[in-house]
């Protein structure tokens, strides 16, 4: 099979479903006939033109909130804020509009909009430039929230947003953008919702995202050489999140680790550990253990952040923990 | 030659044109840092656009404050921050204004009163905006000033904290730098009235001039009324200063598709600074000797900061989540 990179692969995606679908359109700074910051939408512009590639002003607040009009009005926007930090700006519109119209509209107004960009730290981008926020949207009722990890996820889980009603947030980490992949040719959904068993193993498991969890499998080939067999799981969505496949896991390794870039305190691996904790306790050999990023802004010299998000040592680390518990 | 050019002294004149140059200067070793690979994060210069923070904070006290933008190497160092914490924060060193925490946009010296570049578009507007309620509540002529680009004029940020400072007659003045470009839009694709004081004036019944901002004597007559009106109480301004930023967006980015080469190289002949030397010169108002000493007196300044920068440690791991809180948890 080819192989295309993360952005090419939800780039496909995007370009397929404009292809079929007339009300998609994608608002953003620089998404125009520039092709989009991180060639989110090379191309586009010069099939689709203007009203279907805006390019916008700075003005977060203002398209999210238009493009929650547009949604309620028959139209599927596709919000590229290009780096999440950005739509904070946003969050009224977000909270407050898009993830209560329906509810509030009794099912009869859908909200199909997609909101994508990056996240995720890396390349010095310092504090402005380097946030994840997921957590957040996990926590209000709404949002479906998609983090690919591979170039295949990315652009199974873009058509599965482009195809349904609800809200997305699709995240893409700024360290993946180039990563390449096998990735079919024809259209294919993911559905959201739905983990993937990315190793499987009968020792211990482990739960990871996007960059996180391209360095669990490195670890875990390394563990394998030492005779512990790690199960890798990636969520792929974390709202919804499919614990069952989680609670399966951890029903045959009785152990769990979750890492995550991001914050602890409220976080997706807080989340997962009640659940396992309530569902799944006498499953338990040892405790569940969690690893975060450190709860703070993002510094910007090297010796800073790379010292803020869990590294190689630190991953291994807490895996041989939890086999030694 | 203008009246109010006689109003300031030669060194008066050789101070601003000191303060453009070590402007020019810095950022041309800061940009030659990225291309060796010594600036790990982002890097926007604002070569081409020295006048306007020059002309502006020349007008300052250190106790007055400043808000600044991405592109704030320029009025971080007119503000009075000192090359050698410049440079070594964005060589991501613990010696740099904000310990290696901050990189280029966000470069921080209360000190001297520079209250932050920042990574974000449009903050600046409503904090300067806040810094002139403060000092107005607590009795103070300190004076606040906000740094934006043109990018800037669409956003909320822009007509909330313009209308905010207006109606409540704050010690504000607001300084949008217009280069035409927000990163690679052009600013006529992103409103339909381009001229931002016209529209402040009638809009929001706000004092407000545009000046050519490549002209640093045009820049600080204008900064001298609005800061003057500020401090005595009369409220905000704002100053439209249209200028072009002769490098990429940000360094290591193209600069080619969204502008022609004869556009940049018709800026390029506008230089502020050297179009101000020869002006400088014409007048008789510095010789060649005066300003070659400046520009001596700068390229050693610029060399020891670098050095500086790149002899420092970079900051200590054990620190990265310093100062979240007034206390240490
Ligand atoms: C809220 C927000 N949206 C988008 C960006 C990305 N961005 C950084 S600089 C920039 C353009 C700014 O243009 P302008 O204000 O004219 O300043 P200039 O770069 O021309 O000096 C953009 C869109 C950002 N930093 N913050
Ligand atoms: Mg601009």
């Amino acid at each position: 099979m080819r192989e295309i990179t993360y952005t090419e692969a939800a780039r496909e995606a995007l370009a397929e479903q404009m292809a079929i679908d007339p009300s998609i359109f994608v608002v953003g700074e620089g998404i125009g006939e520039r092709g989009g910051n991180f060639n989110t939408t090379l191309g586009l512009y010069e099939k689709y033109g203007p009203m279907r590639l805006r390019d916008t002003p700075i003005v977060e607040r203002g398209f999210v909130g238009m493009c929650t009009g547009a949604a309620m009005t028959g139209t599927r926007p596709v919000v590229d804020f290009m780096i999440v930090d950005f739509i904070l700006d946003s969050i009224g519109e977000l909270f407050n509009q898009i993830s209560k119209i329906q509810y509030m509209s009794s099912g009869r107004i859908k909200m199909p909009l997609i909101l994508r960009g990056c996240f995720g730290i890396g390349g010095a981008a310092a504090t402005h430039h380097s946030g994840s926020y997921y957590p957040l949207f996990v926590h209000i009722p709404g949002f479906r929230v998609a983090l690919p990890s591979t170039p295949y996820d990315a652009k199974g889980l873009m058509r599965t947003a482009l195809t349904g009603d609800d809200p997305v947030l699709f995240l893409e980490h700024k360290l993946l953008l180039n990563k390449r992949g096998h990735v079919p040719e024809e259209a294919y959904s993911i559905p959201f919702g739905q983990a993937a068993v990315v190793r499987s193993g009968g020792d211990a498991t482990v739960v990871a995202l996007t960059v996180m969890l391209q360095k669990v499998l490195a670890i875990s080939e390394e563990l394998a050489r030492e005779g512990a067999e790690i199960e890798v799981i990636d969520p792929r969505t974390v709202a919804p999140l499919d614990i069952d496949t989680i609670l399966e896991s951890v029903h045959k390794t009785g152990r769990l680790l979750i890492v995550d870039e991001t914050f602890g305190p409220c976080g997706i691996g807080a989340e997962i550990s009640a659940l396992v904790m309530e569902n799944g306790f006498d499953d338990l050999d040892a405790p569940i253990a969690r690893l975060n990023g450190m709860h703070t802004p993002t510094p910007y010299s090297p010796t800073l952040e790379g010292v803020i998000t869990p590294d190689h040592a630190a991953i291994a680390g807490a895996i041989r923990n939890l086999l030694a518990e | 030659m203008d009246s109010h050019e006689l109003a300031l002294s030669s060194e008066q004149l050789l101070a601003l044109y000191r303060t453009m140059v070590l402007i020019r200067r810095t950022e041309e070793q800061l940009a030659r840092a990225h291309q060796m690979g010594l600036v790990p994060g982002p890097c926007h210069t604002y070569v081409g656009e020295e006048a306007i923070a020059a002309g502006v904070c020349a007008n300052l006290r250190q106790d007055d404050v400043v808000f600044s933008t991405h592109r704030g190497h320029g009025h971080a160092l007119a503000k009075g921050v000192s090359a050698r914490e410049v440079a070594a924060e964005l060589l991501g060193k613990a010696t740099g204004c904000s310990q290696g925490r901050g990189g280029s946009m966000h470069l921080f010296a209360p000190e001297v009163g520079l209250m932050g570049t920042s990574g974000i578009v449009g903050p600046s507007i409503l904090q300067g905006a806040g810094a002139g309620y403060s000092f107005k509540l607590l009795g103070s002529d300190r004076v606040s000033v906000a740094f934006f680009g043109d990018g800037a004029v669409s956003n909320g940020a822009f007509h909330e904290g313009i209308n905010l400072a207006a109606i409540w007659d704050l010690p504000v003045v607001f300084v949008c730098e217009d280069n035409m470009y927000a990163t690679e839009v052009p600013f006529r694709e992103a409103t339909r009235n381009q001229n931002v004081a016209e529209r402040v004036r009638v809009s929001y019944g706000m004092n407000a001039v545009c000046v050519d901002g490549n002209d640093v004597l045009a820049v600080h007559e204008a900064a001298k009324v609005a800061v003057t009106q500020a401090r005595a109480g009369n409220g905000p301004s704002l100053i439209e200063c249209k200028t072009y930023r002769l490098r990429p967006h940000a360094e290591g980015m193209r600069d080619g598709g969204y502008r022609t080469v004869d556009e940049v190289e018709s800026w390029r002949k506008r230089d502020p600074i050297a179009t101000f030397r020869s002006e400088l010169l014409v007048n008789k108002q510095a010789d060649e000797a005066a300003i070659d000493a400046v520009e001596e007196e700068v390229t050693i300044i610029v060399a020891d900061a670098m050095d500086f920068g790149r002899s420092s440690p970079f900051p200590d791991p054990a620190t990265a989540a310093d100062f979240i809180f007034s206390a240490q948890d």
